[in-house]
C-alpha cells in the first residue's frame, strides 16, 4: 500500500529545518522561563517539548495520505471550523479581555488556528478547479472574498486583531498568486482604504492605543509603549554576540513582557545577539523559500496553491511577530510560529508543514 | 483535474508568480535584518546602557553624623534608630482590612494610609511605600507582635539625629535642616545632595563638614517589579567626625533651669583660657523637632513667635549694660588719672547738668562715696561725675580695649558686635553732635551702649585674670588625631594694656559688691568661696516714664528693667567667669545674682 517512492522522496531538508527550529525554540523557552522555573516556569518548557512531540506525530500523520483527498474534505472542514469559531463566541473561555479558547474537557484550543488550514484548503480547492486564467476580475472574486471574510469577522469579534489581519494577508497572497486582474486589484485596494476608518472605529481602545503607540512609542514609555521599548532594549542590548545563554538581564529580571509567547524572539535577540537572531531569521527564510520551491515542483495546481497558502501563513506570522518585537509593526498578539510557547499554534503549524511534506513527497506521483 | 491543464499554467504563469513571491520574501527579510543591524550593531551600546540602568539601581548609604559631647564626654547629640513604617503593595492580601488594622494599631488616619497607597506606582509593586516615619516605641511593639496579621508591612530602620537632652544647649548645638538650592550650588557642601540634612546653626552648622561624614552607596540589581534581588557592589559610608565641646552639661542645665521662667541668657567661661563652660539662651527650642522634616505649622509657630526662640541671646542679644558698664568707666577713670581712689564725692540722689537732672538709683543718695564704695553700692552719681571728667571717647577707647563694640571671636561665630558710641560715631550716624548729657547716661551703661552677654563674661574674665582677653571658644576637639579632619583647642589671647594695680582696685571693689555690707550683689555670696561680681539694672525705657511706679510689678512687662549680674569665682584664683541677663525682671542683685551663686556652687563643687 505504502509506495516505496514516498520514502525515496522524503524531504529530509524540510524535516531538518523543523528539527532545528524545534531545538532552538525549546532552548530559548528554557531560558525565557528560567527565572520563574520554581513557580511553574519549567512546566512551560517541558510542556513545549510535549507539544513538539505531538506536533511531529501530527506532522508525520499528515504525510500518510495523498493530499488530493483534502480537496473533497475542504468545505466540510471549513464549515466545521466556522462552527467552532461561532462556538467560541458563545461558550468560549474569556482570558484577559478576549474570548479565544474553546475547551473540551481538559483540552482547550483556539479554533482561530484551525481556520488557517481550512482557509488554505478551500482556497486551493476553489482555484485549482479553474484552469489557465489570465487574471480574475472582481465579480469572480466574491466567492473567495466571502470565504475569507466570514472567519475574519468572527475572529475580530473575539477580538483577535492579529489573527484576523494574518488571515487577510495570507489569503490575499493566495489570491494574488492565482492572478488577479490589475484593475480589480486597484479597486480592491481603494475599497480597503475606504473601509479603514470604519474598521478603526470598530477597534477596541487597547487596540487603538497599540497602533498609536507604534507610531509614537515614546508617547507613554511606562504605559502601552512599555512592551515595545523593553523589547527593543532587550534585542538592542544583545549587540553582536549576545549576552549569553541564560544571561539576558531583560529576560531574567522580567523587564521583557510575554517573554515565552509573543516576545520569545526578543529573548533570543538579547542572549544570542545579532548572530543568533539573524541565524533564526535565515532559517525561517530558508523554510519559506523551500516551501515556495515545493509549490513550484508540486505535481498539480492543488498542491501548488496549498503549498503557497501554507508558506504565506508562515511568512506573515514571522514578519508580523518579528516586525512587532523589533518595533517595525504595531503590537498585535501574534506568537512567533514554531518558536513561541503555545500548543494550538504549534500543532496547527506542524500539521501545515506536514501537508507541505506531503506535497513535496508526492511531487513525482501523478494522479490520473 | 488533468495534469496537462496544470502544466500550461505552472510552466509560464505560476513560475513567474513564484519568482515575484521569492523576491518579495527576500526583500522583507532584508528589511528585518537591516532593522536588527540597526538595533543591535548601530545602537547596540545605547541599548546595552539602557538595559543596565534598567536593572541596576544606585542606592545611597547615608553616613552616621558625628556625635557631639560635653567636656566630660557625656553625649549631647547622637543618632538613634528611627523606625519607619513601610508597606510593600505586592505583599498585601486585603488592602481594606490592612488599612483598618493599621489605623486601629497606630492611629494613623484612614485617609492618610489610603492616600499613601494610591501614590504608590502600580509599575513597581515591590517598591516599599512609606506610611509613617519614626513611629513610636509603643506603635513599633504593637506592629511587631501583630506582624503575622499584617502581610506586606515592614519596618525600616534609619539613623536619626537625636538631641539627648532635648532643649539643653539648643542654641549652641544648633539644628538641622534640608539643604537648600543656594547651598547646593555654592560648592561649600561637596558631600551633600538634595534632600540631605545639614547643620543650619550653632555647632551643627560650624562643624558641618566634620560631622557630615562621607556617603556610601550600593548598586542593587532590581527586577521589573522593583524587587531588590542582590547587591552588586557596595561602598560603605564613613561616619562623620565627633565634636567635643568645652561645656559642662551639669552647669548648662543649671543655667537653663534658672532661665525657664524668663527670657535671657547666661554665659560661663574659664578665665584661664576662654573655654566656654555654659552658654544658655531662653526661650529654648527642641532641635529634635527639626530632624526628619519639621511640619509647616510648627515651623511657622517658631519663627513667628515674638519671643524669638531661635535667637541665641548669649551671642546676638544686644542689651544696654546698665551698671555693669561702671567697670569700664572705673578702669578708664583710674588709668586716665581722673579717679583718686581716696577722693570722696557726694551723692544726694540726683546729679544736675544744665537743666537736666540725672537720678541715682538710691532716691535719697549715698552721701560721701569713695571709689570702692561707689562700685560696691553702685552709686550712679559718682560715675556721672567720673564720666563727665573722662568724656565719651575716653570711655569708648577703654570699652573697646576690653572687647566691647565688636564680636568676641567666638569660634562658632553667628555673633553680634553690640555698640560702643563715640562722638564721631554719633555725628556720622545721626549728623548731630554728641551731647554732654549723653556722656552722663553712657557712664552708667545707658544711652546708646549695647553689649552682648558673651562680651560681658569675657570682660569680667579679663579683669580677674590680669587683663588677658581670651577669644571665647567652645570646641575642645573635633575629629580624630592624625586624620585630615582634626581640630584641637588652642587658646588665643590679647593682653589689654592696663596696669594691674588699677585692675586690683576694681577687683577688690567687686569682691566688696558681693561680700561687704551694702554691696548690691550680696545674694551671690558663698561661705567658702570668694565670689566677686557686679550687678546691673538696664533700663529699657527712660526712667521718666516709669518714675512714679516704684513697685516693679506695677510696670508693664515690656518696660521693666533687664537684670544683669556678672561674676567671677574664686576671686583670688578665678576658675569661672559669668555673665547673666534676665530680661524684664528688675534688679540684677535680686534676680541674677542668685543664679550666679547656684552656678558657682555647682561648678566649683561646693556642697549646700
Amino acid at each position: 500500500m505504502f509506495d516505496r517512492r514516498l520514502i525515496q522522496h522524503f524531504d529530509w531538508i524540510l524535516l531538518l529545518i523543523l528539527l532545528l527550529l524545534a531545538g532552538i525554540s525549546i532552548l530559548n523557552l528554557y531560558s525565557a522561563t528560567y527565572a520563574v522555573r520554581d513557580i511553574g516556569g519549567s512546566q512551560i518548557f517541558i510542556k513545549q517539548v510535549y507539544w513538539y512531540l505531538i506536533g511531529f506525530a501530527v506532522f508525520f500523520f499528515m504525510t500518510t495520505f495523498n493530499y488530493n483527498v483534502l480537496e473533497q474534505l475542504a468545505y466540510p472542514a471549513y464549515f466545521v471550523t466556522i462552527a467552532l469559531l461561532v462556538a467560541v463566541l458563545l461558550v468560549g473561555k474569556v482570558t484577559s479581555g478576549s474570548q479565544r479558547w474553546l475547551s473540551f474537557g481538559p483540552i482547550s484550543f483556539q479554533p482561530s488556528e484551525l481556520i488557517k488550514i481550512a482557509i488554505v484548503m478551500v482556497l486551493a480547492r476553489f482555484y485549482s478547479r479553474r484552469g489557465g486564467h489570465q487574471g480574475y476580475r472582481l465579480r469572480e472574486l466574491w466567492q473567495p472574498f466571502l470565504l475569507i471574510m466570514i472567519p475574519c469577522i468572527l475572529i475580530l469579534k473575539e477580538p483577535d486583531l492579529g489573527t484576523a489581519l494574518l488571515l487577510v494577508a495570507a489569503s490575499f497572497c493566495v489570491i494574488l498568486f492565482s492572478r488577479v486582474n490589475w484593475k480589480s486589484l486597484v479597486i480592491l485596494v481603494v475599497l480597503a482604504l475606504s473601509v479603514a476608518p470604519f474598521v478603526w472605529h470598530q477597534l477596541k481602545d487597547y487596540q487603538k492605543t497599540r497602533i498609536l503607540t507604534f507610531i509614537r512609542p515614546d508617547m507613554d514609555p511606562l504605559g502601552s509603549g512599555y512592551h515595545i521599548n523593553q523589547s527593543k532594549i532587550a534585542i538592542g542590548s544583545g549587540q553582536f554576540w549576545g549576552k549569553g545563554f541564560l544571561k539576558g538581564t531583560q529576560t531574567r529580571l522580567n523587564f521583557l513582557p510575554e517573554q515565552h509567547t509573543d516576545f520569545a524572539f526578543s529573548v533570543l535577540g538579547e542572549e544570542w545577539g545579532f548572530i543568533g537572531s539573524v541565524s533564526l531569521l535565515l532559517l525561517y527564510l530558508f523554510l519559506i523559500l523551500w516551501g515556495l520551491n515545493i509549490a513550484k515542483t508540486s505535481k498539480d495546481k492543488l498542491g501548488a496553491i496549498m503549498a503557497v497558502g501554507i508558506v504565506a501563513f508562515i511568512f506573515w506570522q514571522v514578519v508580523i511577530n518579528v516586525g512587532m518585537v523589533i518595533g517595525l509593526l504595531p503590537v498585535v498578539g501574534i506568537p512567533l510560529v514554531l518558536f513561541s510557547y503555545g500548543g494550538s499554534s504549534l500543532i496547527t503549524t506542524m500539521a501545515a508543514t506536514g501537508l507541505l511534506m506531503n506535497i513535496s513527497m508526492r511531487r513525482f506521483m501523478f494522479s490520473t | 483535474m488533468k495534469r496537462s491543464d496544470f502544466n500550461a499554467v505552472s510552466t509560464g504563469a505560476l513560475n513567474k508568480q513564484l519568482t515575484v513571491a521569492t523576491l518579495f520574501v527576500l526583500a522583507v527579510f532584508g528589511i528585518l535584518i537591516l532593522r536588527l543591524w540597526f538595533l543591535q550593531i548601530v545602537s547596540g551600546s545605547t541599548y546595552r546602557t539602557k538595559s543596565e540602568s534598567n536593572r541596576i539601581h544606585l542606592q545611597d548609604i547615608l553616613p552616621f553624623r558625628g556625635m557631639i559631647f560635653d567636656r566630660k564626654g557625656e553625649m549631647l547629640v547622637g543618632n538613634r534608630p528611627s523606625y519607619d513604617l513601610y508597606v510593600i503593595p505586592e505583599g498585601v492580601q486585603d488592602r481594606g482590612q490592612l488599612v483598618r488594622e493599621l489605623n486601629w494599631l497606630t492611629g494613623i488616619e484612614l485617609k492618610q494610609i489610603e492616600r499613601k497607597f494610591d501614590e504608590a506606582s502600580p509599575k513597581y509593586p515591590f517598591k516599599p511605600v512609606c506610611l509613617k516615619k519614626d513611629i513610636s516605641r509603643g506603635e513599633l511593639a504593637v506592629i511587631e507582635t501583630q506582624r503575622f496579621n499584617l502581610p506586606g508591612v515592614m519596618i525600616k530602620i534609619k539613623p536619626q539625629r537625636y538631641y539627648v537632652f532635648k532643649t539643653l544647649a539648643s542654641h549652641l548645638l544648633g539644628y538641622l535642616g534640608e539643604i537648600n538650592e543656594v547651598q547646593l550650588k555654592s560648592g561649600q557642601y561637596p558631600a551633600n545632595k538634595q534632600g540631605d540634612l545639614i547643620g543650619k546653626s550653632g555647632v551643627e552648622w560650624k562643624w558641618q563638614s566634620f560631622l557630615n561624614g562621607i556617603r556610601g552607596g550600593e548598586q542593587v540589581e532590581v527586577d521589573a517589579a522593583g524587587r531588590k534581588l542582590r547587591v552588586i557592589s557596595k561602598k560603605r559610608s564613613i561616619p562623620g567626625a565627633n565634636v567635643y565641646l568645652t561645656i559642662d552639661k551639669a552647669l548648662q542645665s543649671i543655667a537653663e533651669k534658672a532661665l525657664t521662667e524668663n527670657k535671657g541668657a547666661i554665659v560661663a567661661l574659664d578665665p584661664n583660657n576662654g573655654k566656654i563652660l555654659a552658654l544658655a539662651s531662653s526661650p529654648f527650642f527642641d532641635p529634635n523637632l527639626f530632624v526628619g522634616g519639621i511640619d509647616k505649622r510648627t515651623w511657622q509657630k517658631i519663627i513667628s513667635s515674638k519671643e524669638y526662640p531661635l535667637q541665641n541671646r548669649a551671642l546676638t542679644g544686644q542689651y544696654p549694660p546698665g551698671s555693669v558698664f561702671k567697670l569700664i568707666v572705673a578702669i578708664a577713670g583710674l588709668a586716665e588719672g581722673v579717679i583718686d581712689p581716696e577722693e570722696e564725692l557726694v551723692c544726694k540722689g540726683v546729679y544736675t547738668l544744665g537743666r537736666q537732672k540725672y537720678r541715682c538709683w538710691k532716691k535719697y543718695g549715698h552721701g560721701k562715696v569713695n571709689f570702692h564704695k561707689a562700685l560696691v553700692e553702685s552709686c550712679d552719681v559718682y560715675f556721672y561725675k567720673i564720666g563727665k571728667r573722662l568724656g565719651v571717647d575716653k570711655i569708648a577707647s577703654y570699652a573697646k580695649a576690653f572687647g566691647l563694640g565688636k564680636t568676641s571671636g567666638f569660634d562658632i561665630g553667628q555673633e553680634e558686635p553690640g555698640l560702643i558710641p563715640t562722638s564721631q560715631w554719633k555725628l556720622k550716624r545721626f549728623g548731630i553732635k554728641w551731647q554732654a548729657g549723653e556722656t552722663i547716661s553712657t557712664s552708667i551703661g545707658q544711652s546708646f551702649v549695647l553689649v552682648t552677654p558673651i562680651q560681658m563674661a569675657n570682660l569680667m574674665s579679663a579683669v580677674f585674670n590680669g587683663g588677658i582677653l581670651y577669644r571665647p571658644q567652645v570646641t575642645e576637639r573635633a575629629g580624630k588625631n592624625g586624620t585630615e579632619k582634626f581640630y584641637e583647642f588652642s587658646p588665643t589671647a590679647k593682653k589689654v594694656k592696663i596696669k594691674d594695680e588699677y585692675l586690683e582696685l576694681v577687683r577688690s571693689a567687686l569682691i566688696g559688691v558681693v561680700n561687704e555690707p551694702g554691696g548690691t550683689g550680696s545674694r551671690a555670696r558663698l561661705k567658702d568661696i570668694t565670689v566677686a561680681g557686679k550687678t546691673g539694672t538696664a533700663q529699657v525705657v527712660s526712667l521718666k516714664k516709669v518714675k512714679d511706679l516704684e513697685n516693679n510689678d506695677e510696670i508693664p512687662y515690656r518696660f521693666r528693667d533687664h537684670a544683669w549680674f556678672i561674676a567671677v569665682a574664686p576671686a583670688d584664683k578665678p576658675r569661672i567667669a559669668l555673665a547673666i541677663i534676665v530680661e524684664h525682671s528688675g534688679h540684677g542683685g535680686k534676680v541674677a545674682a542668685p543664679i550666679a551663686k547656684k552656678m558657682i556652687k555647682c561648678y566649683l563643687g561646693v556642697r549646700r
